[in-house]
């Protein structure tokens, strides 16, 4: 019975990871394959199936005729998504342990009221901040900038890391707060050596998830920009197959994936590290 | 030199958490304030602490106002009822961190750290993370990183209520040590435990809805307590109240039971009373029928809770009997030993024990 159990259990791992990791294999044997190895039906096995080859990678940093040239708008991503990321992590955190710890009340509202606003705004579809987005962008000149998008980005990013963040600081038992005060520190000083040490698991999981939304979206990135700048989802968007070879298109999309599977390794020590268990009983 | 509040009011939607406190901590003084839950204890220990202001009132220490200070500047200590140990760092640094707050170098706030660390019995966990010690040994940090400052005011919020039974046995004793050192700090302890207010105590002040209700000597607390809120508080169980009279030279109880007047009550004019007795003070015996509503073994004794045409009321056996629920027992009062009170529950005659320390 219970070696029954076990062996459903997993066997549904197994069928979900496939799920999962197959379509990474498939673009992984593509991106080293030529059109030989391609047209031939599906071969996972390299020099056994099919002949390797860099072609597909080297496509993606070579300018002008045959190649792709997706170092510019990775770089132009890299910097939007980081910035953008750091900045929302630090005024968040800053908003999300104000809302955590003292109590403000407008008219009615009160401070779940103030949280769920922030996060508000995302529950509109984001096609109805574009026109608005843009109109302001335009105003300041910063449309078609890095500056710009990260700016709009900061907007978007900043409701998801308060959010975040609010929960954490709400597990920091409030008494931990107050022994720091009476051990000497005043609030930024309890907030600083005290709070914000004790919630980097939060931290680690608000900058994931900024990362993540900023990193994906295409639709801000498409809309705010035309020539001079260029993210990498629009830019691996624009690619198509019946101008860039497959191998091409699977290289190109490996390498937008890569960062986030990278971060995810790293941010996992993080989150399973529970570094809050013993503040309090 | 002493830490003064007057007229101290704290309320909140009507509900007086802290009702017109008049109390003085002089230095060197151990105070224990005895107190159910919700009776206002911490509160009171969290305004003198800062962390949280009076409506109205004031605090003084050493004759200048403590309420202008924010709680990072009034130099108190504390230990909370939960054990609050800074998770991230390890032992030493936890009771380092008010040292190395006040600006004391590492190396120095790191030896003295040791040095109480040894005292609370913690030298060979120093280097652990709070997580990894047991719930004693959390207080024990907690303790070390309270009295590590050496501040002027020492709270303690009942340190011992999370910990199992055999551990506050200990660690009050070890207390009592540990705050015989403490001359020159004012050290103010709260519980709920009478035997924990009694044995610490060089003072003790019962609190009730926020309001103190009595303050002394612990023993003439016991022994005298000035009404029957009091006397329920400082007893555990808490002492049992009769609802009678006294007419005809007899003190007359509910269900027709009849009572000679002891000595110590002789001189009471007839009419309605409260009379109190504890449960040691009651006895398995022949005079009432009672039926058991519950029997609990406590150590060697077993706790029953009886009820009968007198009442409801708690009996203390030495010895563990059984005794099945709706047995009917018939039990003894002692005379000697009862305590009057008026309706309106203020102490008026109590045995020769409390007529010592009644003025």
């Amino acid at each position: 019975m219970k070696s029954t159990y076990l062996l459903l259990k997993y066997l549904a791992i197994l069928l979900w990871s496939s799920f999962v990791a197959l379509p990474f294999l498939w673009a992984l044997t593509t991106s080293f394959k030529t059109a030989n190895g391609v047209t031939g039906g599906a071969t996972y096995l390299p020099w056994l199936q099919y002949e390797p080859s860099l072609e597909g990678w080297k496509v993606l940093v070579r300018t002008g005729g045959q190649g792709i040239d997706i170092v510019a708008p990775y770089i132009s991503s890299v910097v939007v998504t980081l910035s953008a990321s750091l900045i929302s992590l630090m005024l968040g955190t800053l908003a999300a342990y104000g809302l955590s710890r003292f109590t403000f009340r407008l008219g009615f509202l009160k401070n779940s009221d103030i949280t769920f606003f922030f996060i508000s705004q995302r529950i509109m579809p984001p096609i109805v901040l574009a026109i608005p987005f843009f109109l302001m962008l335009q105003f300041f000149g910063l449309l078609d900038t890095i500056a710009g998008l990260i700016l709009v980005y900061v907007a978007l990013l900043l409701p998801i890391a308060t959010w975040v963040m609010v929960d954490f600081f709400n597990n920091v038992p409030r008494e931990v707060d107050e022994m720091a005060m009476i051990d000497g520190c005043n609030p930024i000083g309890a907030f600083v050596r005290v709070v914000l040490p004790n919630s980097l698991p939060g931290i680690a999981v608000g900058g994931l998830f900024c990362i993540i939304f900023g990193w994906n979206d295409f639709f801000f990135a498409f809309t705010l920009t035309f020539t001079k700048t260029q993210l990498l989802p629009v830019a691996v968007v624009a690619l198509n197959s019946s101008v860039t070879p497959w191998w091409s298109l699977s290289a190109s999309a490996l390498v937008s994936v890569a960062p986030l599977v990278i971060i995810a390794f790293i941010v996992e020590r993080f989150l399973s590290s529970g570094n809050m268990a013993g503040a309090i009983r | 030199m002493a830490l003064i509040m007057q007229n101290i009011d704290i309320r909140e939607n009507g509900i007086a958490h802290l009702d017109n406190i008049n109390l003085t901590f002089r230095r060197g003084g151990l105070y224990t304030i005895l107190g159910r839950t919700l009776a206002g204890k911490t509160t009171l220990l969290r305004t003198i602490a800062g962390l949280q202001q009076p409506q109205k009132g004031t605090l003084t220490l050493h004759d200048s106002d403590f309420l202008q200070l924010p709680v990072w500047k009034r130099r108190v200590a504390m230990v909370y009822q939960q054990f609050i140990n800074y998770p991230h760092l390890s032992v030493l640094a936890n009771v380092a961190f008010p040292l190395r707050r006040a600006g004391v170098p590492r190396a120095g706030a790191h030896q003295r750290a040791r040095e109480v660390l040894g005292k609370v019995g913690l030298a060979d966990f120093e280097k652990r993370r709070p997580a990894a010690l047991s719930g004693g040994q959390q207080q024990r940090v907690a303790l070390a990183r309270a009295l590590v400052k050496r501040a002027e005011i020492l709270l303690l919020d009942e340190p011992l209520v999370n910990l199992d039974y055999k551990l506050r046995e200990q660690l009050r004793e070890e207390f009592q040590n540990i705050f015989e050192g403490q001359d020159d700090a004012i050290v103010v302890y709260t519980t709920t435990e009478p035997a924990e207010a009694i044995q610490l105590g060089h003072e003790m002040i019962i609190m009730d809805e926020g309001a103190v209700i009595q303050q002394g000597e612990p023993l003439a607390v016991f022994n005298a307590p000035a009404t029957i809120r009091c006397a329920e508080i400082i007893n555990d169980p808490p002492m049992n109240i009769f609802y009678g009279a006294i007419e005809n030279g007899d003190i007359q109880l509910q269900g027709g039971i009849r009572l000679k007047v002891p000595a110590h009550m002789a001189h009471l004019p007839h009419g309605p009373y409260h009379f109190g007795l504890r449960a040691a003070d009651l006895r398995l015996g022949r005079m009432i029928g009672s039926q058991v509503e519950l029997s609990e073994i406590s150590g060697s004794q077993t706790i029953l809770h009886l009820r009968g045409d007198i009442g409801a009321f708690i009996l203390y056996e030495d010895g563990v009997y059984q005794h099945a629920i709706g047995d009917t027992v018939q039990i003894d009062l002692n005379s000697d030993r009862i305590y009057s009170f008026s309706v309106d529950g203020d102490l008026i005659a109590g045995p020769a024990a409390a007529e010592a320390y009644r003025r």
